[in-house]
């Protein structure tokens, strides 16, 4: 008896779910089944869902005109780099906020904060000036560096919370055992925090993957991502939707993907501390 | 002994960080600093001396001011009760039990990894466009006119695309938090006779408080800097201009960099008024 | 054995350097339109011709690339060795000595050749900066099909009454036809480019002699509402979001009575591959009020050399190839005769396989109906048709197109709309020390 009404009832929240999970989605699924059609098909009224002639054009024309691997491995490289950095920095400093905090930690947490609220248009000028100073316009070490730098903050904290749940009792007895400062965090710290680590770079090679202002501003041939690729495609002349859900569909495929595989990592750790 | 010496070993270890985002907060506000008072023209030869405040009292006594200061509160605003909202309730949905909870997840959390260019272009093409969008073949199919989206509700669109974008994100994290609930207690509130809109209210939402004000405070320091969702959409029209996109057009298209300059600090403390008060929120939460 | 490793890996990498330096890198940045991305399929002919010279390109949408091209150039970045840049920046740049002369292409280029206004339009005290790769004029396309079930003859050189007049004829909002199809997205290169041809042919001026704007005068009031009250009645839904890209797709798609855009519009609608109603398109001059201007623009992308590029012979050498009569040539070879830029050389128009193209001779005429120099009724201190030619028109014309825009969306009556357009053109001016 019971059990038929909760069969009942997931029946009913799966398929409410389902509904707006579709919904949800239905933007970058039209997107790609668009990227498969014609022009024509694309703009055809009414619209055409799925039985059209697929038709793997759009992706030979966007290929032909840009050297996607190009811009691919640009964005693998800057948004890899600059995640691996931010970690290597941030593990030691959120380490210290989290088992040696003192009055000021917090301020000095929410401070690394507010500098994501420095508007990048605003600084745009001072920065192309420093770049072009240091000969770092359109490499890839720069915009690592760039986009390292905004992500930091949020790197830093995310690890503080991640660290902060981690009982001291165990690193005293670690200490207790003679173990440095380094194997402390190397061996007992890193491995608790294997999960909590593991999001921070899913979250952070996300948000530098989707970056669209400094890494459109700062490149030109040589470091330009997929951010820069798919600005030659927002209007060109004509009819475009075809091609334009190419690109598009190139563009986010592989963080599409990465975050589909690595889901459950980023779920388990995207908390910033709000579960006690 | 130790203390100490692990003291000064915590300061060395978060020496990087902060010396690192010191420098990336100080060197560009400096120069925009000096820029603010200079009147800094690159298409008239550069640097025309220095101005005084000239930058600053032109920039805010614009008629173009205060309406992008209020466009950008209310895409802010907009967005941030939105994604909560619904976060919250989507939240609960994928809480409960149901077939293919991993699947429907992944539907509902994809819109996060789409780059703001794309997810912007796509709507707007896709979607809003009055003659060849979705939206319009769907309200000519039942019957209604098509609405022209981004000129007669440009504030709308705009929140909506950008809800779109940062909805999973609200989810999964009021997600991780309602799973965190200790479910005997709500089962007790239940036996006890609780209607669910009481449990959810008691129970639920003050467990949420937490995780509430971290998806306001993260969400609010990128909506504060949306860019691209207007540059491709509005460009700025019909009431879209919001703070950020005003200095680009002081900087980038007049090219007054001086005049941008002065917007740029106006930004800057208009975001630390806002960060003042979310932190306070939030650093209470913090303390909890 | 160590050693004679590490020397011959560093030989080899010595080697490797040197053919590196052996090659010049050009970096060009260009604009997404179809002409520049066939230019870029074809480039195979110039580096067999220049195996030396590496090509790079930065393709972007115009107002990213206007973006980054004047970041880089004001700041002298030295990101790109050739420039793809419109008739308004050329003088201004020029100016500045921010761009290298192009006196000196080489003796085969013929430079005479080039089209008197354009030339004249990209040049700067009598010296070329920018060679055009394509110019154009804007005109009126309209649909003979339509034209004709409306009872209307279009005349080769209509009045702007003739215009409303059909516009309103055409139009059956219920089977989404639209008269006329004008640009209302905000944007100097937008829809100001049309308003303000729209105000030339009306009479009125954006300012006067003394740099006074003239927004509030009875001339724009006219144009502006004669503009607003069109869009009204014969416009497309939607019409303050679109720009040419997006009318070009409706006229393609057959929503469209009539168009009034950039005469390079012509090959696209007029191609069966793109155009649902490719063989029904008719052209005619730019409209008038009969007080001497018509409503034409007159532009050109050009490719120009910022000075300071380690590249600058190489970088002319490409200029040259890709503003040739060959270059011309080559298109017509693999594309045929009317997918070749339009709009640069007079030696195109002297062709006789050119001239069996259906929009060569009204694409001639629209040019050479243009004049830069005087683009008003009354006199103006400024050079520049659709644009006036001052460093402060981007952000002025952007500024003042938004309240157009807004107009059209029904937010603002023009009225208010060319009120606080005067006012912001009057703020930015005092900003910059007029």
């Amino acid at each position: 008896m019971a059990r038929s009404v909760t069969t009942r009832r997931k029946a009913i929240n799966t398929v409410i779910a389902w509904g707006i999970g579709l919904l949800i989605f239905f933007p970058i699924l039209w997107t790609i089944l668009t990227s498969f059609k014609t022009e024509a098909t694309a703009i055809a009224d009414p619209p055409v869902f799925l039985f059209f002639d697929w038709t793997l054009e759009n992706y030979s024309v966007v290929q032909e005109r840009s050297d996607y691997m190009r811009f691919l491995w640009n964005s693998v490289i800057i948004a890899g780099g600059s995640t691996l950095l931010g970690i290597i920095i941030a593990v030691p400093a959120a380490w210290s906020m989290a088992f040696v905090p003192s009055r000021r930690t917090k301020d000095i947490l929410l401070w690394m904060l507010s500098t994501k609220m420095l508007p990048a248009v605003g600084v745009l000028y001072p920065i192309y000036l420093i770049f072009i100073e240091l000969g770092l316009l359109d490499t890839r070490i720069g915009l690592t560096i760039v986009l390292m730098l905004i992500n930091l903050p949020i790197i830093v904290w995310m690890l503080y919370t991640y660290f902060r749940e981690i009982p001291g009792e165990i690193l005293e007895a670690a200490r207790m055992d003679g173990a440095t400062l380094r194997e402390e965090i190397l061996y007992v710290l890193t491995p608790m925090a294997v999960p909590g680590i593991a999001s921070t770079i899913l979250l952070n090679f996300i948000l530098a993957w989707n970056e669209a202002f400094w890494t459109l501003n700062l490149t030109a041939a040589k470091a330009a991502p997929l951010t820069a690729f798919i600005a030659s495609y927002s209007s060109p002349e004509g009819l475009f939707y075809a091609k334009l859900s190419a690109a598009s569909t190139m563009a986010i495929a592989p963080i599409l993907i990465l975050g589909w595989f690595s889901q459950k990592q980023l779920v388990r750790g995207l908390t910033f501390g709000a579960v006690k | 002994m130790a203390t100490q010496h692990s003291r000064s070993a915590a300061r060395l270890m978060m020496a990087p960080a902060v010396i690192l985002l010191l420098g990336w907060m100080l060197v560009p506000l400096t120069m925009t600093l000096y820029f603010s008072f200079k009147r800094y023209l690159p298409l008239r030869g550069g640097d025309q001396g220095w101005v005084g405040f000239e930058n600053y009292v032109r920039f805010v006594t614009s008629s173009a001011f205060w309406p992008s200061v209020q466009a950008t509160l209310i895409i802010v605003g907009g967005v941030l009760l939105i994604t909560v909202i619904f976060g919250v309730l989507l939240a609960l949905l994928l809480d409960q039990p149901m077939w293919g909870q991993g699947i429907v997840r992944i539907l509902v959390i994809a819109p996060f990894f789409v780059m703001p260019t794309v997810s912007a272009l796509v709507w707007k093409n896709m979607f809003m466009d009055p003659v060849n969008g979705l939206l319009a073949h769907l309200l000519e199919f039942v019957g209604l006119t098509p609405v022209e989206w981004l000129s007669q509700a440009p504030m709308t669109s705009i929140i909506m695309i950008v809800s779109w974008q940062w909805l999973p994100f609200a989810t999964l994290i009021l997600l991780t938090a309602i799973q965190s609930l200790d479910s005997e207690q709500l089962e007790a509130a239940e036996m006890d006779g609780a209607p669910p809109l009481a449990r959810f209210g008691f129970i639920i939402l003050p467990h949420l408080a937490r995780a509430i004000t971290i998806v306001v405070l993260i969400q609010t320091i990128f909506l504060l800097a949306i860019f691209a969702e207007i540059f491709v959409t509005t460009q700025g029209s019909f009431g879209t201009r919001t703070l950020t996109y005003l200095i680009y057009q002081r900087v980038l298209e007049s090219q007054n960099v001086g005049l941008g300059s002065a917007g740029g600090i106006y930004a800057v403390i208009l975001a630390n008024i806002i960060a003042l008060f979310l932190m306070r929120i939030v650093g209470k939460n913090l303390d909890a | 054995m160590h050693l004679r490793t590490a020397l011959c890996a560093a030989s080899a990498l010595a080697l490797v350097a040197g053919t590196a330096a052996a090659q010049t890198t050009v970096t060009i940045a260009t604009v997404n339109n179809g002409d520049m991305i066939r230019m870029q399929g074809l480039t195979d002919d110039f580096t067999a011709q220049n195996p030396d010279i590496e090509l790079e390109w930065v393709t972007l949408e115009e107002n990213v690339l206007r973006q980054r091209v004047t970041q880089d150039i004001a700041t002298k970045g030295g990101q790109f060795d050739v420039l793809t840049i419109g008739m308004y920046e050329t003088p201004i740049w020029a100016a500045q000595d921010w761009l290298v002369p192009l006196d000196d292409l080489g003796a085969d280029y013929d430079a005479d050749d080039i089209l008197p206004a354009m030339r004249a339009g990209l040049s700067y005290n009598d010296t070329l900066y920018a060679a055009p790769f394509y110019g154009e004029s804007s005109m009126v396309m309209y649909r003979t099909d339509l034209m004709e079930a409306a009872g209307l003859e279009m005349p080769d050189a209509p009045t702007w009454e003739f215009i409303g007049e059909a516009a309103r004829a055409m139009t059956d909002k219920d089977n989404e036809i639209y008269g006329i199809c004008l640009r209302g997205k905000a944007g100097w290169g937008e829809n100001m480019a049309f308003i303000t041809t729209v105000a030339n042919s009306f009479g009125a001026r954006w300012f006067d002699e003394n740099w006074t704007p003239q927004l509030d005068s009875p001339e724009w009031n006219e144009a502006v509402n004669f503009y607003y009250n069109l869009m009204q009645d014969a416009g497309p839904p939607g019409a303050s979001t679109n720009g040419f890209n997006e009318n070009l797709a409706l006229f393609q798609q057959g929503k469209c009575g009539m168009w009034i855009d950039a005469t390079v519009a012509a090959s696209f609608v007029t191609n069966p591959s793109d155009s649902t109603v490719a063989d029904k398109v008719g052209f005619a001059l730019a409209p008038d009020t009969g007080k001497g201007k018509r409503a034409n623009w007159l532009w050109a992308w050009a490719l120009a050399v910022p000075a300071g590029s380690d590249a600058t012979d190489a970088a002319k050498k490409f200029i040259a190839w890709a503003t040739s009569k060959e270059y011309l040539a080559l298109v017509a070879e693999n594309e045929g005769w009317a997918n070749v830029p339009p709009g640069s050389r007079t030696s195109l128009y002297e062709n006789p396989e050119y001239a069996q193209v259906p929009f060569a001779q009204m694409t001639l005429d629209s040019i050479n109906a243009a004049d830069p120099n005087n683009p008003t009724v009354d006199p103006v201190p400024y050079v520049g048709i659709q644009y006036v030619a001052i460093p402060e028109w981007a952000g002025i014309g952007t500024l003042a197109g938004q309240e157009f825009s807004a107009m059209l969306a029904g937010q603002q009556t023009p009225d208010e709309a060319l009120e606080k357009a005067q006012a912001l053109v009057t703020d930015e001016m005092e900003a910059a020390g007029y």
